[in-house]
């Protein structure tokens, strides 16, 4: 399973005074059980990017591939590409409706014509995955934290059983405790699944700290396309585009300027105290 | 008397279920005494519930305690006479930026505020084109908000707070949206306003770096202030911060934990350059 993206383009409301190109020619090959981290800043075409992989928006050119078949052939199953390519959108817990969370998270398997006891061990399944404690299943979403809540939102995506997870932003508004709760949760999950993650996120520490590849985008392109450690070595490029390297890199530069022999390229707490214990002869 | 005081400040609200039976009473404050000094720059901190946006509603008059008081410059927060001189003298911003614009020019938006309250003219011309530039958004004022970035929307409704010419501004997790450069702009903008118009601000945040510069800062957990002091005061607890779901800015993770490994760190380092001076020191 990967999925191939070759050139495409989106450009909204053509043909009106609003027209304006999102994406132009984006090119990119996604992998089975890869973690991705997907950043730029505000309004750099990310969430328009995400919502073509499950087919949410059309490109207006280019083509995309799932599984080596074109998702815009008129034969292809596009319902079906929906519950594949999971989608979590910014505050998810805005989406909780039902009167306890057990029966949220069973709407979405519901509605793909299973079984009652399919549809229920797939809730419980997905229930489990996110680490939600048991006691809580039959209580309303809304009394959870806010943490608890997104979690509930991400299991109700869970259910469905896609191959492919794009959290868009899961953590804005969360207390550090939260942040790292949910994203550890999302580590083990595509670590115990073999799920492939896309993680839509403004925080470099975050990227830095759980991602195996990140894409960066800019105005509508896709500027850089690597490992955490060689898109946060271009930290002055990543500057001019409203982007930032983890406070960590910073460190680092600033030590090796003031002659300590550190690593620079350390982008995590972990490998910034290995490297100045050891530019100190402590290791 | 500070800017904003409370007295045994609690607030509670009556959860109800489905069918309006009262299941239970949440304290979302707590018995809360501060006394927040004109002219500072002051952080509160809290996990998701401790309570730090009820209490900030407060501050401006739009929840009203159940036991205790608030004053905002004088002025007791019950008295409903008072509420629009309150509202004045304290404005608040949030966290979403789209759900606060509503003009579709900047500089309408600016206006809206001072228009309100039956501000001249002449002079909501004047407010609006000194609260854009105290905010750097003097040369998008001809723009459409919704063409902003998420920083620049930010600052647009910061001007718009500003225009009241208000004694405080609080800020309720203004940067939570924003992408690294739209955060570090809305940080810059407050302590702009801060030290050029001697606005007091009192931001609320998950954000442990935006903190660092801050000239008080109030822990919060279950409704109650736990913690209070300088920053430096505040991230030497590192161990203490985390029980309560926060953490440490990564230069005083990573001081500490160099600290740990036996490298002889002074406690609270809070910025690279006190980091490197301190290694460069030590490494002699």
């Amino acid at each position: 399973m990967s999925i191939i993206v070759d050139k495409i383009s989106y450009t909204y409301e053509i043909g009106t005074g609003f027209e304006r190109q999102a994406l132009k020619e984006v090119s990119c090959v996604i992998e089975k059980g890869e973690f991705i981290g997907l950043i730029g800043h505000t309004g750099s075409g990310k969430s328009t990017f995400i919502q073509h992989l499950n087919g949410l928006v059309r490109a207006t050119s280019g083509s995309i591939y799932y599984d080596g078949q074109d998702i815009y052939d008129k034969d292809y199953n596009m319902r079906e590409l929906r519950s594949k390519v999971g989608l979590v959108f910014q505050y998810p817990e805005h989406q909780l409706f039902e009167t306890d969370i057990f029966k949220d998270v069973c709407f979405g398997p519901k509605n793909l014509g299973l079984t009652k006891a399919d549809v229920e061990l797939r809730a419980f399944e997905a229930l489990r995955l996110v680490g939600l404690d048991e006691s809580l299943y039959y209580q309303s979403p809304f009394d959870l934290s806010g943490g608890q809540k997104r979690r509930v939102a991400i299991a109700g995506v869970l259910a469905m059983k896609p191959e492919v997870l794009i959290l868009d932003e899961p953590t804005a508004g969360l207390d550090p405790k939260g942040r790292d709760d949910i994203l550890d949760c999302v580590k083990a999950l595509q670590q115990e699944t073999g799920i492939t993650v896309i993680l839509v996120s403004h925080s470099m520490e975050d990227v830095a700290k759980y991602v195996g590849r990140i894409m960066v985008m800019n105005d509508g392109m896709l500027m850089f396309n690597g490992t955490p450690k060689e898109i946060f070595s271009h930290y002055r490029e990543l500057e001019e585009i409203g982007l930032a390297a983890p406070q960590v890199t910073y460190i680092m530069n600033d030590l090796k300027n003031a002659g300590l022999d550190v690593d620079v390229s350390a982008i995590t707490v972990d490998e910034a105290k290995a490297s100045i214990l050891k530019a100190l002869g402590r290791n | 008397m500070g800017i904003v005081r409370t007295e045994n400040l609690t607030f509670e609200y009556i959860r109800r279920d489905e069918e309006g039976n009262v299941e239970g009473i949440t304290t979302a404050v707590d018995n809360v005494n501060l006394d927040l000094q004109a002219g500072q720059f002051i952080a509160i901190l809290g996990h998701n519930g401790s309570g730090k946006s009820t209490l900030a509603k407060h501050f401006n008059a739009l929840v009203s305690p159940t036991e205790g008081t608030v004053w905002v410059d004088g002025m007791d927060t019950r008295d409903d006479a008072k509420t629009l001189d309150i509202r004045q003298t304290a404005g608040m911003v949030f966290q979403n930026p789209d759900n606060q614009i509503i003009c579709t020019l900047v500089e309408e938006e600016v206006g809206f505020g001072p228009e309100n309250i039956g501000v001249p003219t002449d002079e909501i011309w004047l407010r609006v084109e000194e609260s854009l530039k105290a905010v750097g958004m003097y040369q998008f004022r001809k723009a459409s908000p919704n063409k902003l970035s998420g920083g620049q929307k930010q600052r647009v409704a910061i001007a718009g707070i500003v225009a009241m010419k208000p004694k405080c501004i609080i800020l309720d997790e203004p940067t939570a949206m924003l992408d690294p450069s739209g955060r570090k702009e809305v940080i810059s903008v407050l302590h702009e306003l801060n030290k050029r118009e001697n606005v007091t601000i009192i931001l609320i945040t998950h954000y442990m770096e935006e903190v660092i510069d801050a000239d008080r800062v109030f822990v919060m957990d279950d409704g109650k202030i736990v913690l209070s002091g300088t920053p430096r005061e505040i991230f030497s607890q590192a161990e203490y911060l985390k029980r309560l779901r926060l953490d440490v800015p990564q230069v005083t993770e990573l001081a500490y934990e160099l600290k740990q490994a036996g490298i002889p760190l002074p406690d609270g380092i809070l910025t690279k350059e006190e980091l490197t001076a301190a290694l460069t020191a030590f490494k002699g």
